[in-house]
């Protein structure tokens, strides 16, 4: 050891620390710093390369942030069709370069908008959609030909697409000009966010229809958003989004080669969402080595020739978690952190989210300073001139190594319990968050993790002072009448023939996109196909432990 | 011995958003309450047969869909319905300062917004466990 190495460990031995836990948002301890000994068996080569280079640990773009920045993507909608209509329209006018729709529980279950389980939920943590009528008026003097369009959905996102197809075809655009994304990533719903409908087994196979069909049609559409921001809100470490995630998309993966397609040809319209948490080396670090895991598998396990399909790209927002309800102002500095995070983490585009998140939906004020916020990151700070600085930093490539081998040691369990739905079925997932979200928050109540303004800092009697969103029960009345409206003025024989056929494809295992989107044609409504399908495929009903 | 404190967890309606839920009845369990969870999607008449069925002391409500003003007075008018004076209904979730106190003048206990301390919420179950003669 050099003489000045042992002179500082003996410093540091002797010098006072302050007391305090040097543990990251996920629980794990700190190295003090970084030396040179944690890169001895460091290679540029294997490990990183250069950006848009197999492992693209450094990125997927040779360019990256020079060539195009991240495309500034915020999650919207609320209230009725023509509630979110307006929000897209001020957004786009703002300088937003990608819609991403947010649709109200009752869309996101199957359920219209006059179901007796929809009550009290129309419109109010999403724009509520029952059938193509109400899309229709969602995108009204919206080219689509011109935005590329994300949309979080589902259980039910096959008749989401149809409904989106539709839209397309009557605004004359070709599908092969279509962009956009579908969230369509049923696995982290039995694991997290629990938005499921129908068991695992059907629900994977209506998205490799999903797959199998925008293949052949919708050649710029991103059939799914394999995601681990829901995974990490519902309390996850960073390991555990890093590893449930991708083992998520592998199992896809794996399920679409099963039904004989190629890999190359769906691979390259996968893509990912993270989220980004207030541990700011933890997430840089979690972006990078996600891209090499990934790449490393796609092309030495499953086989994958096209340098496409080895590439991780990925969406971020902002961790909705980390946000606090008191003194909601203080938002703003923690969203932009993250976002740094992100954009550090060669990040494709990202939602930055608003500072009332924690007491309601965004209100147009907040949505624009977190749009603002983005739009600092890109042309003030200087962040995106240059690509992937912290490489060769020995704590980050030290980070980077711990989050691979922590994320490797993870799918070794789940192949140990049989695979990813086994280990839904077990509950492995659900158990393991759970604990995580239980210990992060003792360390919050025991006073070890200070949360400024919540547990430290605070203010007394304080007063919000900032406007909320309040979404009006004339939504659901207007929805529901809506509807009815249309049962009564649409062709129900026709709608009838559809819903027929589509149980018949559904038993027979003929690929449900096309008829799903001649049903939304004939303005069959969400809640009356998935109740179709329920009765072929069944519910899932989920074990709880806690 | 003190009888254990009997605590219905429950979740209304189509939210999924279980971090809470699950967080809070770990907690009261290591608190040495008695927990049953309920588990997703629970109507109010479920929610409140099993508080029934279960016999329970506490009714403790999860919700982040935003739909606690219609959740929250359906499970209050049928506790009335049964005569269910003795059992405690509160809980947290995401809901403003201003529905809260509607809430809170309709009859329902103290409730919990985001950022809240869980010790407090226990604490706040056991006072009121004493001062209501158990």
């Amino acid at each position: 050891m050099s003489a000045s190495k042992e002179k500082w460990q003996e410093q540091v031995a002797k010098a006072k620390t302050r007391d305090a836990k040097f543990i990251t948002a996920s629980g794990e301890p700190v190295e003090l710093m970084g030396t040179p000994e944690m890169l001895k068996d460091f290679d540029y080569d294997r490990d990183l390369s250069y950006p848009g280079q197999f492992p693209y640990t450094r990125g997927v773009h040779p360019n990256m942030y020079r060539g195009r920045l991240w495309t500034m993507r915020q999650f919207a909608g609320f209230g009725t069709p023509e509630d979110t209509n307006a929000r897209f329209k001020y957004l786009l006018k703002n300088g937003q370069t990608g819609l991403s729709v947010a649709f109200d529980l009752p869309t996101l279950m199957g359920r219209d908008a006059d179901d007796p389980f929809s009550e009290g939920e129309v419109g109010v943590c999403g724009v509520s959609v029952s059938s193509l009528k109400d899309m229709e008026v969602l995108f009204e003097g919206i080219p689509i030909d011109q935005v590329s369009t994300s949309m979080t959905i589902n259980s039910p996102a096959m008749i989401l697409l149809a409904f989106y197809i539709a839209i397309a075809e009557k605004q004359g655009v070709s599908l092969d000009k279509v962009r956009g994304t579908i969230q369509n990533d049923i696995l982290k719903e039995y694991i997290a966010q629990k938005e499921y409908i129908f068991p695992p087994k059907p629900s994977m196979r209506i998205i490799v229809d999903m797959i199998e069909y925008c293949t052949n049609e919708m050649p710029q559409w991103n059939t799914i958003s394999i995601s681990g921001y829901h995974i990490r809100e519902a309390g996850s470490t960073a390991v555990q989004e890093l590893a449930f995630t991708l083992a998520d998309g592998f199992a896809y993966v794996e399920a679409a080669i099963e039904r004989g397609l190629d890999v190359d040809d769906f691979a390259p319209r996968l893509s990912h969402f993270f989220n980004s948490h207030n541990d700011f080396y933890e997430e840089i670090a979690k972006f990078r080595a996600a891209r090499r895991i990934y790449a490393k598998r796609m092309r030495y396990k499953y086989g994958a020739k096209k340098e496409r399909s080895w590439l991780l790209r990925f969406h971020t927002q902002t961790a909705g978690a980390t946000l606090t309800a008191q003194q909601p102002e203080n938002n703003i500095v923690r969203v932009a952190y993250q976002g740094l995070a992100a954009v550090l983490g060669g990040t494709q585009s990202l939602h930055t989210n608003s500072m009332d998140e924690t007491l309601a939906l965004p209100s147009e004020k907040a949505v624009k300073i977190a749009l603002r916020t983005q739009q600092i990151l890109a042309y003030e700070t200087g962040t995106p001139h240059t690509i992937d600085p912290w490489a060769g930093s020995y704590f980050m490539e030290d980070l980077t190594n711990k989050m691979e081998a922590g994320a490797e040691a993870y799918f070794k369990q789940i192949d140990d319990l049989g695979g990813v739905i086994p280990a839904i079925e077990k509950g492995f997932f659900q158990k393991e968050i759970a604990r995580a979200a239980y210990q992060y928050q003792n360390e919050i109540e025991r006073n070890e993790r200070t949360i400024v303004g919540v547990n430290d800092f605070v203010d007394e009697n304080e007063k919000i002072e900032i406007p909320i969103l309040e979404i009006s029960p004339e939504v659901e009345a207007k929805q529901r009448r809506q509807l009815k409206e249309l049962r009564e003025t649409r062709d129900n024989k026709a709608v009838k023939a559809c819903l027929a056929e589509l149980k018949e494809a559904a038993e027979r295992d003929k690929n449900l996109m096309p008829v799903l989107i001649k049903a939304a044609k004939a303005y069959a409504t969400v809640g009356e196909m998935i109740n179709t399908l329920k009765d072929v495929f069944g519910e899932y009903v989920e074990t709880v432990d806690f | 011995m003190d009888k254990k404190i009997r605590v219905l967890v429950a979740k209304a309606g189509l939210d999924g958003h279980d971090r809470g839920a699950k967080v809070v009845a770990s907690t009261f369990r290591d608190a040495g309450f008695e927990v049953i969870y309920t588990g997703l999607r629970q109507t109010t008449e479920m929610i409140v047969d099993a508080a029934i069925q279960e016999d329970v002391d506490v009714i403790a409500l999860s919700i982040l869909s935003g739909a606690h003003m219609t959740v929250f007075p359906r499970v209050l008018n049928l506790m009335k319905q049964n005569k269910m004076d003795d059992v405690l209904l509160t809980g947290g979730g995401i809901m403003g300062e201003s529905d809260i106190k509607k809430l809170m003048d309709m009859g329902v206990g103290k409730l919990y917004g985001p950022g809240s301390s869980l010790t407090e919420a226990v604490a706040y179950i056991k006072d009121w466990y004493q001062n209501n003669n158990h």
